[in-house]
């Protein structure tokens, strides 16, 4: 142990230390899930009654593309790369990060990028009001001059995640401890390596996008611009075929952790260790065969159709071998059930629900029903507040007394699950109802068919919202004090993070450790 | 902060929406279908077989359901520590994960099938009776009978006075038009679909047809409506500020029914296109001028001339309304050569109501012009 944090505030803004890093993207990440659910709050109470009554038509889409954004961009990613920060080089008996320096700069340009993002909102004419997915023209010809900002506030966060993931792909390839061989690592290590890879991907593909709006708005080129002889479709294609494999790099560190958690809380290992790695890599590779299937109903011939429609399907067979694992390493443990155990349960249950909806989603001539509806809305909240939120906050119960050397309050912990599993099914079973039924999503007014379940929906989200509190707190009063933890924090979990002490000393693994 | 605040906080937070909940559900007519939880069933043979195909699919993620959550639960409630239990260690079987790949792969495989099949019926656009070019605007629908006359304009009827709560909410409430679009039964109608500024998509639940309307690109679809009777939908695509207010309403009548409907408009589009000679009153084109900027101007530029700022110009005080008329004409007719969002009007409404509208625009809002233009005016601007 050569030396411990610097006092002071430079001690943030310089550092290079792995786990001060990770905390740092943490901390961010939750201040964005916070504004980016302040945001979708707006939104639920606009959809509270038919009529309009909170905010106007322009402002309520500026509303639903912010919170994608912030939620996808500023929320879910980075609090991956704290986790990533804080356990990888942990997992895998390595001292830090590969590329300490880039490290530190990956995460301090992200403040910079939201901040651009967020002033976009008190610019003349509004924020972003395309929705997340920003397609063109609406994007371009016809955006608000903030579309300029957005644009170089998403460059930036390319940068940074790509710069991430370089790290990880960097620390992951070469600091692992004498006898960690690839096989051996833990699937968290498993899932980001290859998360890392198509980050690496497809980021460069998002940049090329906004980059194509630029030139079209301030540069006079027509990409996306039919008048010009360029092609709306166009964008489309470009921008899902970094759209389909962001939704994996959302969900693969998300297996990788209930991977790390269920066996230890079903005292028993996990049931296909090899079939798993196998099975992210098989989804890792169809994420990149699927794009389309967003995009049925813009007028593809049917061979594309039928393609991107098969090849959706398909990737039910590799998630399949996902489920069955965790519920098989769950059947005939023995189980407990703390706060982490929890939200990985609630995971695996509701992660099906929204694989389910996905599995009908992929049905082209049934999804020409569903397409922009509600229905898609449940299906995508589905896989990603259980999904990715849940499995987030399963990871930082499961490692908050490494990180600090508290127990957290596990009654806190308890109401918190509860609170936010009634809520968030409240908020959006519902939403598969109205869909069906056939309200359109991103409208801020709706006929009076759909105001029932809107109701139940909007009244849902604030407990969701309501029960982060409950969460920030518990973390506070962890990282404050509490019950001592011990090394092993639970009952013989696996892992080298667990063999060092808690808190986890400023540097760990020094020397590296032998993995048998 | 204690935990009993934080709950105080937390029921409060849960209990104050559901005061108001009462209010919706008095202002909602009876006839409305409350509490719809699944797909309509339709009434052409395509959103039927649709329809089934949804169950099926629906009842099959059930039966697995079923069996996944039905394994786990019952772990879930034997396999306790607290209860004693001691963990089996068993882990690794490549026939049970054989087992987990294949027979998914077949159950898709069983999926896929009919899938297959009903996508080739929706595909097959060929042999029509009848076509009908589709055009998403922002905010409204335009239909064009092709081989005929008719064209017109299809906008939201639903009046701004329901939207804002000053009124009570009709039983059709933002899914109501002008004009809807009048097509015959059991005849083979094929929709070519297009777009004038963004991306729209035109969506009827009832005849399962949605398809994307794309400047630059005519996409098709087609449909064979089963039953008369009247059939409502929206834009499926963000398409910007009032996206949630461009409804489709599609009135399907018996044959003889469809085809007088079809003369009387086209009889009624003569006598507009006589009346570009006409020589108007102030007050008459005033009157008209008014209707035609509730329908066509005010979701921009908004109900008093006011705009918003930043984005829609203001017409109240506007350098354009109270210039020379050449430069207004040019605007309303040619569409802005800056801001895209400003459309062409002069292919959208006649020369008679294109005429009103530009007087009445000089002359509402504290605009004090008192000119008129007269419809020969407009004509005559239009073929310079």
């Amino acid at each position: 142990m050569a030396h411990g944090p610097k006092p002071g505030f430079t001690r943030w803004l310089y550092t290079t230390n792995h786990k001060d890093i990770g905390s740092m993207y943490l901390w961010f990440s939750f201040a964005m899930f916070l504004l980016g659910g302040c945001m979708a709050l707006v939104i639920r109470a606009e959809l509270f009654q038919p009529g309009l009554q909170i905010v106007q038509p322009g402002f309520f889409n500026q509303m639903t593309t912010m919170h994608g954004l912030i939620m996808v961009f500023g929320a879910v990613m980075p609090a991956f790369v704290g986790l990533a920060n804080w356990m990888v080089p942990m997992m895998i008996g390595a001292p830090d990060m590969a590329l300490p320096r880039m490290n530190n700069w990956s995460f301090w340009i992200l403040p910079f990028a939201f901040a651009m993002l967020v002033s976009t909102l008190f610019m003349e004419g509004g924020a972003p009001d395309f929705g997340w997915t920003f397609y063109a023209p609406l994007s371009t010809e016809y955006a608000p001059p903030s579309v300029t900002f957005f644009i170089f506030a998403v460059h930036i966060m390319g940068a940074s995640s790509i710069m991430g993931a370089i790290n990880i792909v960097a620390t992951i390839l070469n600091m692992r401890a004498p006898g960690m061989t690839l096989m051996k690592m833990p699937l968290f290590v498993w899932t980001w390596l290859i998360t890392a890879y198509l980050l690496i991907a497809v980021m460069p593909v998002l940049a090329g996008v906004v980059t194509m709006m630029l030139m079209d708005i301030h540069f006079g080129t027509s990409f996306f611009s039919a008048a010009g002889g360029g092609d709306p479709v166009l964008f489309q294609h470009v921008f899902w075929f970094f759209g389909h494999p962001e939704v994996y790099i959302m969900i693969l560190p998300a297996f990788g952790i209930v991977s790390a958690i269920i066996p230890t809380f079903a005292r028993k290992p996990l049931f296909g260790y090899s079939s798993m790695v196998y099975a992210t890599a098989s989804i890792a590779f169809l994420s990149f065969i699927v794009w389309a299937h967003h995009m049925f109903t813009v007028g593809m011939p049917i061979a594309g159709e039928l393609f991107f429609m098969y090849a959706t399907m398909l990737i039910a067979v590799p998630t399949g071998v996902k489920v069955f694992n965790w519920v098989t390493t769950m059947f005939r443990g023995s189980m407990t059930f703390e706060t982490p155990m929890l939200f990985s349960i609630a995971f695996v249950i509701l992660f099906t629900i929204g694989g389910f909806s996905g599995l009908m989603l992929a049905i082209a001539p049934a999804d020409f029903q569903y397409h922009d509806t509600y229905f898609v809305v449940a299906h995508f909240h589905y896989v990603l507040v259980p999904g990715a939120i849940f499995s987030i906050t399963a990871g930082v119960y499961y490692w908050l007394p490494k990180w600090t050397g508290n127990m957290y309050n596990e009654s806190m912990g308890k109401v918190h699950f509860w609170l936010a599993f009634v809520g968030l099914n409240v908020t959006f079973f519902p939403m598969h109802f109205v869909g069906l039924a056939g309200m359109p999503r991103r409208i801020p007014d709706y006929a009076l068919q759909f105001a029932d379940f809107n109701q139940i929906a909007s009244v849902g989200a604030f407990l969701f919202g309501a029960a982060q509190i409950l969460f920030l707190f518990n973390v506070i009063r962890t990282v404050r004090g509490g019950k001592k933890a011990t090394d092993e924090v639970w009952e013989n979990p696996e892992g080298l993070e667990w063999s060092v002490p808690s808190p986890a000393p400023y540097h760990t693994f020094s020397t590296p450790p032998v993995v048998r | 902060m204690g935990i009993k605040r934080l709950f105080a906080f937390l029921t409060l937070a849960t209990i104050a929406p559901g005061i108001f909940a009462q209010q919706t559900a008095q202002d909602a007519e009876e006839e409305v279908a409350r509490w719809g939880v699944n797909m309509t069933q339709g009434v052409t043979e395509v959103s039927r077989t649709t329809y089934d195909l949804h169950m099926l699919i629906f009842w099959i993620c059930v039966a697995i359901g079923v069996v996944v959550f039905g394994v786990m639960f019952y772990s879930m409630w034997r396999h306790r520590k607290s209860k004693g239990y001691q963990a089996a260690q068993f882990h690794e079987s490549t026939l049970v994960e054989l087992a987990w790949t294949i027979v998914p792969t077949l159950i898709l495989i069983g999926m896929a099938i009919p899938a297959t099949k009903t996508l080739y019926d929706i595909y097959d656009t060929k042999e029509a009776d009848l076509d009908i070019m589709i055009t998403g605007y922002q905010w409204k629908w335009k239909y064009d009978y092709m081989g005929s006359d008719v064209s017109f304009f299809s906008n939201l009827s639903t009046p701004q006075s329901q939207i804002n709560n000053q009124q009570p909410k009709a039983a059709n409430y933002l899914l109501e038009v002008d004009e809807p679009l009048v097509v015959p039964i059991n005849k083979k109608i094929r929709f070519l679909i297009t777009a004038n500024d963004v991306i729209h998509a035109w969506w009827v639940p009832d005849l399962a047809v949605k398809k994307d309307a794309i400047p630059g690109f005519v996409n098709e679809s087609w449909t064979r409506i089963e039953e008369p009777g009247i059939y409502r939908g929206q834009c499926a695509e963000l398409c910007g500020k009032d996206h949630g207010f461009m409804p489709i309403v599609v009135k399907a009548v018996p044959e003889d029914e469809y085809h007088s409907w079809l003369n009387d408009r086209a009889a009624a589009a003569a006598r507009i296109k006589e009346l570009t000679n006409k020589t108007f009153t102030f007050d008459e084109l005033y009157a008209r001028g008014e209707e035609i900027y509730k329908s066509a101007c005010v979701a921009c530029h908004q109900a008093k001339g006011e705009g918003i700022p930043g984005t829609f110009p203001a017409i109240a005080g506007s350098k354009i309304a109270t210039g020379p008329m050449d430069a207004h004409m040019s605007m309303v007719v040619d569409g802005s050569p800056s801001n895209p969002a400003m459309q062409a009007f002069g292919a959208q409404l006649s020369e008679v109501d294109l005429a009103a509208v530009i007087t009445y625009q000089r002359s509402a809002f504290g605009n004090n012009m008192g000119d008129t233009v007269q419809p020969i005016d407009v004509l005559n601007f239009k073929n310079k």
